[in-house]
Formats: structure tokens, C-alpha cells, sequence
């Protein structure tokens, strides 16, 4: 069996700040991470793995040069080999045109696939739209939310337990589909030395536009939907006022006054 | 246009069982494509080999003004033994109502649902000039296969310049199911809409954790396709009740449709418990609480209040408390009258969701935290000890008399 996860690496967004001049984001300084969805997803990998030690595990993202860092991330967490789809021409790329070149690659070069795994969104974009949109281009089934899934019927169908609204529901599907992760194991393993060492040596492979004969037209902004028109700053609420509460009476009673004073009591 | 690879076809009849429309039909071995085909895609993606394809192609500037109309998706919910449309629907009509006017085109609301679908009436009343039913049995309860496929023959036969969705956990399934069938450009979780002078929608939304804001315009696909956070517009408000138009479309779904299949539900919230997303008082509680025993003063606090318990990802992920009482960017989003943050330092995650909240109160002993930049009140200090004194305090005004 094999498994591709779509993987993305992201800003580390509680550092991000705002320039309060131009109002544009700093990103120097910056560090670059696996998207935490995404490492939740690499994980329900492994342990499928780990259950079926014949599985294959395949980690590909699209990106600059630098997400390899990410890619390495998942090789070192144990994921068998990685892609990287990396081309000027892709830059820029939207949802539409993002979930495209994925869905290409995977029909290329990675046809013969059991189960997608992604996370059910990037802390950058937040759009939650790529996984579905993928699902859609390839047309198999897509279960979204996913926190726990189990093999069925020697393979064939699998079982997600995935976050709805008012709990937890148990879906059923059929093999080959696309699910999305939202929550993974608290405890997560670090990678030891030797499986650091282990990941220099295994395959990362760098795959380019002219690799899945895609036109220029349907990739990066070319092959956007969407367009930014404006990027400016949120506005900023008003400080109110900070109350010392280390006298716990004290902070007490300036809560009463002034939950009284709101008319919330 | 949908195309038949006659060499790949093998006559096997599925195509024309799951056409929802009858509009494909097995002859002498192959299938053949009617002119009634609304391009919904059930075929294709039912074809075990893959013989059947839709080319759809970008839509040129002038033939844009083809597309005319607001639509939104009324997505329901079961209450009692009845399906209604949910709070956010109502939120979609108020924006819509704007959208709508600037455009000078109607606002229409699609509902799918079974016999159970009810409090269409109420939609005419909410500023909907029309309301698009589709009634199937198989329809009683939201599935992704079967809504993509009624959502996009509804698009392809209507033509709507503007489709707006609940950026809720379906919606936000749904949506890019159907912007990628159609080929849409689709912006997620807006958080304000606007129509500028060539008539686009600007779909605006927070971006990079809430760091900064995003305007976006889908200049080349119809419909503009967007969702929107819910508990950011206001409601629509009660009106005279507009004329009556309901359009009922016909479908014909099968079962074979129908590739994900629900085994068991779990509810983690009690019957009637208020979701948070509702609630006009609610106490949340952070890591800094320091462990889930502490949350009973939480739990107390909110009961003192009237109000009901939350927390940020950083807690439910310690499982302190279930994803459905997660507020923030991969949560919910609120809008309380009060929000009282305990122990919660305000990552750009959580301030995301809680900026329609009315009155803010911070309580953290890290006077840094950047949750006091948005409090109305902030309390430096300890919450475990302030909180069984503020507790008592509450109780005893409680039972004073008045």
C-alpha cells in the first residue's frame, strides 16, 4: 500500500509581525516550520505503517528550494521518500492552481496511490481548500476533519473517525481517497540521531513543470482563479485598562465592579 | 462540454444509473450524452474506468454579464424532527441583501434537504427574493458527493453571478468540492464582501494567523465563489415578507452516488447545551490554567455568569476540553457579549476569534501577553487565587437581597 502526504512548510506565524510603517509582514528572521496540520497527518502515516510495515510512505509538497527543509522534516520523522515540486513557474499559485500541480504530480508520477493524507489546513493560508480540490481533480472520495482511521475489508475500505460540529462522527470509504487531519497524537516522537542521520540518505526528488508536461497557463498566478487586489493591516482594537492583581481580594472586586458596571451582573 | 472515451467505455450502465438527470443513456455498448446533461459531473465521478470527462473552459470578459444574482447556500440543520437553516444563514442574507442591491440582481437562498426541510417562510421575511428547493429522501442529511453534484447542476442551470457559503466545517468541504468541479476561483472564510466598480466581489480575509488582511477579486470564473465566517455580519432582521418564489428542482439520485458512508455519530455535547458559537457570556480558559482539574473553576464561574465554558486549541489538544469548544482561527468564532480569556495568552490564532466579541476581560500573570491589547479589562495576576475569591463574591451578591 502507499501513501502520499501533501505537506507544506509555513512561516511560524506567532513570530510574524507587521512593518506598522508600510504595513507589510517582516519576514526576516522568521523561521520556517512544517505546517502543524501536516505533521499531524505524516504522523496517522507512520502508524498505519507501523500497523502494515509493507507501506509505503510518500511525503511531497510544492514550494520554493527551501521547503526541502520540511520534506526533510518528514524523512527524518520516518516518511520513506520524499517529492518537491519546485519551478519558477509555479509561484504564486492560488488554491485552484495548487491543488492542480498536486493533483498532476500524483497522477504522473505517483499513479498508483492507496490513500492521501493532508492536513485539514495550513496556519499561513488557512484556506482548508486544497485537500478537497485534490480530492475533486483526481475524483476519488474526500473525508475531511479526520483524527483516527482504521483499515478494512483486507484493505480495500478504510474508516475515519473525524471532528463535526457536535462531536465526532465514524465515516466509511472506500480506497483510493484523500482525507484531511485536524488532530493528532499529544505526545509527539522525536526524531533520534540515527533517524536524522537515515533521512540524509533517503531519496528527495525535485520535480519541475516540464516533468508533468503541464502548460504554463494553468500554473502559479498564471493558473489562478483568485487575486489578491489589497493586503493592509487588521484593524486594532483599543487598549482598555490593566488592573495589578496580585492581591487576589483586590482583583476580585475590581472584577465585580466592573461586570456590574457592564450590567453583566 | 461532457465527453465519452469510446475506447475506454465499456457499456457497463453505471453513468446512466447515477445521472441525476437522465441525461445519459447506454447505446449499442457505449454511453451517449443528451442535450439535457448539466455538466454536474455524477459520471465522472462514478466511472469505474475513467471513460467519461468534462471540459469546461474559462469563461471570456464579455460573456461574463451572462452571470447575474446572489446565491447563497442555506445549509440546515436538524432541530426536533424538522431541518431548518442554520444561524449563519441569516448572517449570508444580510450581507447577501447589500451585495445584492449594489448589483441591482436578486438574492436567492438554495436549500437541499428531505421531507423534513421547513422555515422556508421565514426566509422571505430575511430579505430572500427567492428561495431554490431540492427535496430527495436521500437528501435528509449533509453528504459531499451528493451536495457537490445538486449545488453545481444548480449553478450550471442558474448561472449566478456571486455564490456565497458558511465558512462552517461543511461549507468549507463543500465549497472547494464544487469550485474545483466547476473550475471557480473560491476565496475561503471572508470576514467582508464589497462589490467595486467593475461589479467584482472583493472578498476580504484575514491572512497569515490574523496578521494581516487580504482583498481578493476571482476576475475570470462565475460564480465568484466565497465562504464566510460565521458570527462576523450581523443578522438579517425581520421584514415585511417578501413575495413567495420557491423553485423546486428535480433530481433523480441513487444510492451509488453516495461514496462515504456514516457509520456512527458521536455527540460530545449534551442535548440542548449551547454551542459556544451562540453564547452571550463565555468564560475560556488557556494553558495557563495549568491543568484540566482547574477548569471546575472555569466551569463555576460560567455557571456564576449564565454563560458557557471554551478554551484555546492549545488546551483542547491537551484534551482538557473537545474540539467542539475550541475558540480561534482553526475553531470557532465568537461573538459574546463577554469573553473572559483565563490563563489564555492571546496568540493571533485566538484573537482572530474573538474580535466580534463585545467586552473582553484578561486574566494572566504574564503582563506581556498580548490577550491585554484586546481588554477591555486586564487583570495581571493569579486566576487560581482570584477566581475562588471572585467566585464567592459572585455567590454571596447572588443570594443578597436586593
Amino acid at each position: 500500500m502507499k501513501i502520499i502526504v501533501c505537506v507544506k512548510q509555513v512561516p511560524e506565524i506567532a513570530d510574524v509581525q507587521i512593518d506598522p510603517e508600510t504595513g507589510t509582514l517582516i519576514r526576516e528572521g522568521v523561521d520556517s516550520i512544517l505546517n502543524p496540520f501536516c505533521e499531524y497527518a505524516v504522523e496517522m502515516a507512520l502508524g498505519i505503517k507501523r500497523q502494515h510495515p509493507e507501506t509505503e510512505t510518500v511525503a511531497m509538497s510544492m514550494g520554493p528550494f527551501q521547503a526541502k527543509a520540511a520534506l526533510m522534516r518528514c524523512l527524518e520523522m520516518g516518511i520513506d521518500r520524499a517529492v518537491l515540486l519546485v519551478d519558477k513557474r509555479f509561484a504564486g499559485a492560488d488554491t485552484w492552481a495548487t491543488a492542480l500541480t498536486l493533483a498532476e504530480a500524483i497522477r504522473t508520477i505517483e499513479s498508483r496511490f492507496d490513500l492521501i493524507l493532508a492536513g485539514k489546513q495550513a496556519i499561513d493560508g488557512d484556506t482548508a481548500q486544497v485537500g478537497p480540490e485534490i480530492s475533486e481533480i483526481l475524483g476519488i472520495p474526500e473525508i475531511m476533519y479526520g483524527v483516527g482511521l482504521e483499515l478494512r475489508n483486507n484493505k480495500k475500505k478504510i474508516r475515519v473517525t473525524r471532528e463535526i460540529e457536535t462531536g465526532n462522527e465514524i465515516v466509511e470509504t472506500r480506497l483510493p481517497c484523500l482525507i484531511s487531519v485536524s488532530k493528532g497524537p499529544m505526545i509527539r516522537s522525536i526524531s533520534s540521531f540515527q533517524e536524522i542521520l537515515d533521512a540524509r540518505n533517503k531519496e528527495l526528488r525535485l520535480v519541475t513543470a516540464d516533468d508533468l508536461a503541464m502548460d504554463a497557463h494553468k500554473l502559479g498566478l498564471k493558473g489562478s482563479f483568485t487575486q489578491v487586489v489589497k493586503i493592509f493591516p487588521p484593524r486594532v482594537k483599543k487598549q482598555g485598562e490593566i488592573f495589578d492583581g496580585s492581591d487576589a481580594h483586590a482583583a476580585a472586586h475590581k472584577l465585580t465592579d466592573f461586570l456590574s458596571s457592564r450590567r453583566f451582573i | 462540454m461532457l465527453s465519452v472515451d469510446r475506447d475506454k467505455c465499456t457499456g457497463c450502465n453505471i453513468c446512466e444509473k447515477v445521472c441525476p438527470f437522465g441525461a445519459i443513456v447506454v447505446i449499442d455498448g457505449k454511453a451517449q450524452v443528451q442535450d439535457n446533461c448539466t455538466l454536474c459531473g455524477a459520471c465522472v465521478t462514478s466511472c469505474p474506468v475513467g471513460a467519461l470527462s468534462i471540459e469546461r473552459r474559462q469563461i471570456p470578459q464579455d460573456e461574463l454579464d451572462a452571470f447575474s444574482g446572489v446565491f447563497i447556500w442555506g445549509e440546515c440543520e436538524q432541530r426536533a424532527e424538522t431541518l431548518i437553516p442554520k444561524k449563519v444563514v441569516k448572517e449570508l442574507l444580510s450581507q447577501g441583501r447589500l451585495l445584492a442591491d449594489k448589483l441591482h440582481q436578486d438574492l436567492t437562498v438554495i436549500t437541499l434537504g428531505d421531507h423534513r426541510l421547513t422555515g422556508l417562510d421565514s426566509l422571505f421575511a430575511h430579505e430572500a427574493d427567492r428561495v431554490i428547493r431540492c427535496q430527495h429522501k436521500l437528501l435528509g442529511r449533509y453528504e459531499p458527493d451528493s451536495f457537490t453534484l445538486v449545488i453545481s447542476a444548480i449553478i450550471t442551470k442558474y448561472m449566478p453571478a456571486v455564490f456565497l457559503f458558511g465558512a462552517t466545517p461543511n461549507g468549507r468541504e463543500l465549497a472547494p468540492r464544487i469550485a474545483a468541479r466547476l473550475r471557480l476561483g473560491l476565496t475561503a472564510d471572508c470576514t467582508g464582501l464589497d462589490i467595486n466598480e467593475d461589479g467584482q466581489l472583493v472578498q476580504t480575509r484575514p491572512a497569515f494567523g490574523g496578521n494581516i488582511m487580504a482583498s481578493i477579486v476571482s476576475p475570470f470564473t462565475r460564480p465568484q465563489m466565497a465562504t464566510v465566517r460565521p458570527n462576523v455580519f450581523p443578522l438579517a432582521q425581520p421584514n415585511k415578507p417578501k413575495k413567495r418564489r420557491i423553485d423546486d428542482f428535480q433530481i433523480s439520485l441513487s444510492k451509488a452516488l453516495f461514496r462515504t458512508k456514516v457509520v456512527a455519530t458521536h455527540r460530545l455535547e449534551a442535548d440542548g447545551e449551547a454551542s459556544i458559537e451562540d453564547a452571550d457570556v463565555i468564560v475560556s480558559a488557556g494553558r495557563g490554567c495549568q491543568n484540566k482539574e482547574n477548569l471546575s473553576l472555569i466551569q463555576e464561574l460560567a455557571v456564576a455568569l449564565g454563560g458557557v465554558v471554551a478554551g484555546s486549541r492549545a488546551i483542547v489538544e491537551l484534551d482538557w476540553i473537545p474540539h467542539t469548544k475550541q475558540v480561534g482561527q482553526s475553531g470557532l468564532t465568537v461573538a459574546p457579549q463577554l469573553y473572559i480569556a483565563i490563563g489564555i495568552s492571546g496568540a493571533i490564532q485566538h484573537l482572530v476569534g474573538i474580535s466580534s466579541a463585545r467586552t473582553v476581560i484578561a486574566i494572566n500573570n504574564d503582563p506581556d501577553a498580548p490577550i491585554f491589547k484586546v481588554a477591555d479589562l486586564g487583570i495581571v495576576g493569579n486566576a487560581l487565587e482570584i477566581l475562588p475569591v471572585l467566585i464567592r463574591d459572585l455567590k454571596n451578591r447572588a443570594s443578597a437581597p436586593k
